[in-house]
């Protein structure tokens, strides 16, 4: 136990002391926090007041365009080449080209700019002119715009999870999906990434042949254990420093918005819709979620999510399925002299894994999918599979035979993988075929 | 007990050959011990069972007396042939991690590297990565992993390839001084001149069996052909049957070479007494079998 704990902190400090270790654990949080910054931003920040210059050609947009707080609309009664040339002075942002024909060629609209044009002012203008044109058309084969909003209807639905206790929770499942994804994708490549580790310090120490002097004072599987717990260590670490850094960096970026300025935000985005929409929202009140709204809704659901739970599964997932395999990287590793000679091996593993990671991403969220229970619950997928479920619920019964099939497995993973690397780490030379590894299985000490 | 280690009917078979075959071997305290025989004969065989790398299939092994266990291990210090160590670590990291794993404490490992680090004058090299270091400085770091424990037992598989002359007579120096407070030494080499000027006892061993071991000294003798070399001037001719003219050659100016065989019984001093009648003597001595010689001769043998 002493010699697992010392190779354990030699494999640990080794990689801790990396700078590509703290690169990666500064990077994700980071990623992650200014993803979730930009969610916000971009959806709420009002960037200056862009000027829009209008060329209409056609005649049957007069007055359509109407300023709000980040545009300013003018109507230009220039040639395109005069108006390109209030763009190159600055003058104005953005010039919209509306040709004569745009009624029946509705592609014809062209937006020049110097800078470039957001989607947001872009869909606008787009927006403006295709309600125009559908109410000319419609007026002229005769349909009352009355009518046709009346037959427009808009359906939405909110997802209510009934409990046994008759608990009603209103749950939504973009949210649970997107956990669901996140975590599948999280767990499948860093169980492949650390595994892949502890089989490079295999192959390491067997092409540094320090091996033969290391085996000399510990027991070869003292040494395998110790450097996949070291190895396994250094990932619990990252994903501590991960969650609790990206909660950290989220709350600071979230509290830099406060709450009035995102109703104000969703306000304004509404009162920019034109007057077709508005009504239909003063009809059927806040059903039709304006963008920012749904952002909101998305967070407020993601609050709803047992989040604790969530994370308490992921570790134990991650360090049990990490073990797993691990355990099978390191025994590939004793059974080769470099890292080329791995690829004949690295199928058979991939196989499972990625199994798991498909299985967890396409049925996500079909919680009587057969396959997805199944695959959450064989030890070779569930680590990975179960992740995609967690979020949607999972009963305890199959969470706790899914753990405790994968605690077994692990076990007989580790014995098997010991058996082949302390044979496995003193073979030099031939690369070995699945039927020789298969022997060393039997080997007598 | 006056064997540090007894190998006692020891087998070894893998998949597709015998490594080792019903090999016997004694090994007393405090000597140098030259394991010696070609390439694939079974020699680290049989180190990885001292070192309980391995296990033998049949047979076992004796640490003082005792049946050869974990407990062992900190008694025993292993050079293989092919060095290693962790590249990216720094020199002296490394040295106490492997010091721990043979059993001291950090403190200890400590106090013992800094004598080391000040007797081979290599201060400057214990933040030093070790793919920093040329191959020799870097045997040197192994040497000192490996009898930093103080074990009683020392395992050297090719101690001096890889080291200039200067660093292999440091290294050889320090063989000596080891044997000198006690530690025994085992001794795996090719090279005969080392095992000539360092090895007290030796055991040959060929296609996984031990064909000759014993005190050097003796094993010599065995091998002695009781032939003499003579240079002289004048004419030499066998007078009695105490001898044989096996060849004779002439050198510069007026002077013959001769081997001359001894036949069993004749005292040397009678053999100088007839050809001293003869011939004007300039030189004599005895052909003593190098261990080159019987190396090959045994192996070769064994060949045939």
């Amino acid at each position: 136990m002493k010699n697992i704990l010392l190779i354990l902190r030699r494999e640990y400090l080794v990689r801790i002391k990396k700078k590509s270790f703290w690169v990666m654990t500064l990077m994700m949080p980071l990623l992650v926090s200014g993803f979730y910054a930009l969610l916000f931003w971009g959806v709420f920040n009002s960037r200056e007041v862009q000027r829009v210059s209008i060329i209409d050609e056609s005649g049957s947009f007069t007055q359509k365009f109407k300023d709000s707080e980040k545009v300013k609309f003018e109507y230009l009664n220039l040639p395109l080449d005069s108006a390109l040339g209030r763009l190159n002075q600055k003058r104005t942002d953005i010039v919209a080209m509306i040709p004569k024909d745009i009624v029946v060629e509705p592609s014809g609209l062209k937006i020049y700019t110097g800078k470039g044009v957001g989607f947001e002012i872009q869909g606008k203008i787009e927006r403006i002119i295709q309600n125009e044109i559908r109410n000319v058309k419609l007026s002229k084969a005769g349909i009352d715009q009355k009518v046709l909003e009346d037959a427009d209807v808009d359906v939405s639905s909110k997802v209510v999870v009934v409990s046994k206790e008759g608990e009603q929770k209103e749950q939504n499942t973009l949210a649970s999906t997107v956990l669901g994804f996140i975590t599948v994708i999280l767990m499948f490549s860093t169980v492949i990434g650390f595994g892949m580790q502890v089989m490079r310090g295999v192959i390491e120490e067997k092409t540094n042949r320090i091996i033969e002097v290391i085996i000399s004072s510990v027991k070869p599987f003292q040494l395998m254990m110790g450097k996949i717990l070291g190895v396994g260590l250094v990932g619990l670490t990252q994903f501590t420093l991960w969650i609790t850094l990206t909660f950290v960096l989220t709350t600071v970026s979230s509290s830099m918005l406060p709450s009035q300025q995102i109703a104000k935000a969703a306000q304004e985005q509404m009162s920019e819709m034109p007057q077709k929409d508005k009504d239909k929202i003063a009809k059927k009140v806040e059903q039709t979620p304006s963008d920012a709204s749904k952002v909101m809704a998305f967070i407020q659901s993601a609050k709803n999510l047992n989040i604790p739970l969530i994370i308490g599964c992921f570790l134990f997932y991650f360090l049990f399925g990490y073990l797993f395999y691990a355990s099978v990287y390191g025994a590939i590793g004793s059974a080769v002299d470099n890292e080329t000679d791995t690829q004949q091996f690295m199928f058979p593993i991939m196989l499972p894994l990625l199994a798991g990671y498909l299985i967890g991403l396409m049925t996500a969220g079909q919680t009587d999918n057969k396959l997805l229970f199944w695959a959450s619950i064989i030890p070779f997928t569930s680590p990975i599979t179960m992740m995609s479920r967690l979020p949607f619920g999972v009963e305890p019964w199959e969470l706790i035979l899914s753990m405790s099939l994968l605690v077994i497995s692990t076990f007989g993973m580790v014995w098997i993988a010991a058996k082949i690397y302390r044979v496995g780490i003193l073979m030099y030379g031939k690369k070995p075929t699945f039927k020789e590894i298969g022997k060393w299985l039997f080997y007598k000490g | 007990m006056n064997n540090i280690l007894e190998v006692h009917n020891v087998v070894k078979r893998y998949s597709q050959h015998i490594a080792l075959n019903d090999v016997s071997i004694n090994i007393p305290k405090g000597v140098i011990f030259g394991l010696l025989g070609p390439n694939g004969a079974g020699k680290t065989s049989l180190i990885r069972i001292i070192n309980q790398i391995t296990g033998p299939d049949e047979g076992y092994v004796l640490f003082d007396g005792q049946k050869l266990s974990q407990k062992h291990i900190k008694e025993i210090g292993y050079l293989p042939e092919e060095r290693g160590l962790y590249k990216k670590m720094k020199v002296g990291e490394q040295l106490l991690y492997l010091a721990q794993l043979k059993g001291l404490s950090e403190k200890q490992a400590l106090e013992k590297l800094k004598e080391w680090f000040t007797k081979f004058d290599i201060k400057t090299w214990w933040t030093k990565n070790v793919e920093d270091l040329s191959k020799g400085m870097q045997q040197k770091i192994q040497f000192v992993a490996t009898v930093l424990h103080e074990p009683q037992l020392i395992i050297l598989d090719e101690p001096f390839s890889g080291f200039d002359p200067i660093n292999a007579d440091l290294i050889k120096n320090e063989i000596l001084e080891l044997k000198e407070k006690g530690s025994t030494i085992i001794f795996s080499t090719h090279r005969m001149e080392s095992v000539e000027e360092l090895c007290d006892h030796i055991a040959l061993i060929d296609k996984s069996e031990k064909v000759l071991d014993g005190p050097k000294s003796e094993i010599k003798e065995r091998f002695k052909t009781n032939t003499y070399n003579i240079k002289y001037s004048g004419e030499l001719s066998t007078t009695s049957a105490d001898f044989d003219i096996i060849n004779t050659e002439q050198i510069e100016d007026n002077y013959s070479s001769s081997t001359i065989k001894l036949n069993t019984g004749t005292p040397v001093n009678q053999l100088i007494r007839q050809i001293i009648d003869q011939v004007e003597l300039r030189s004599f001595g005895e052909n003593i079998p190098t261990m080159n010689d019987i190396f090959k001769m045994v192996v070769n043998e064994s060949i045939d």
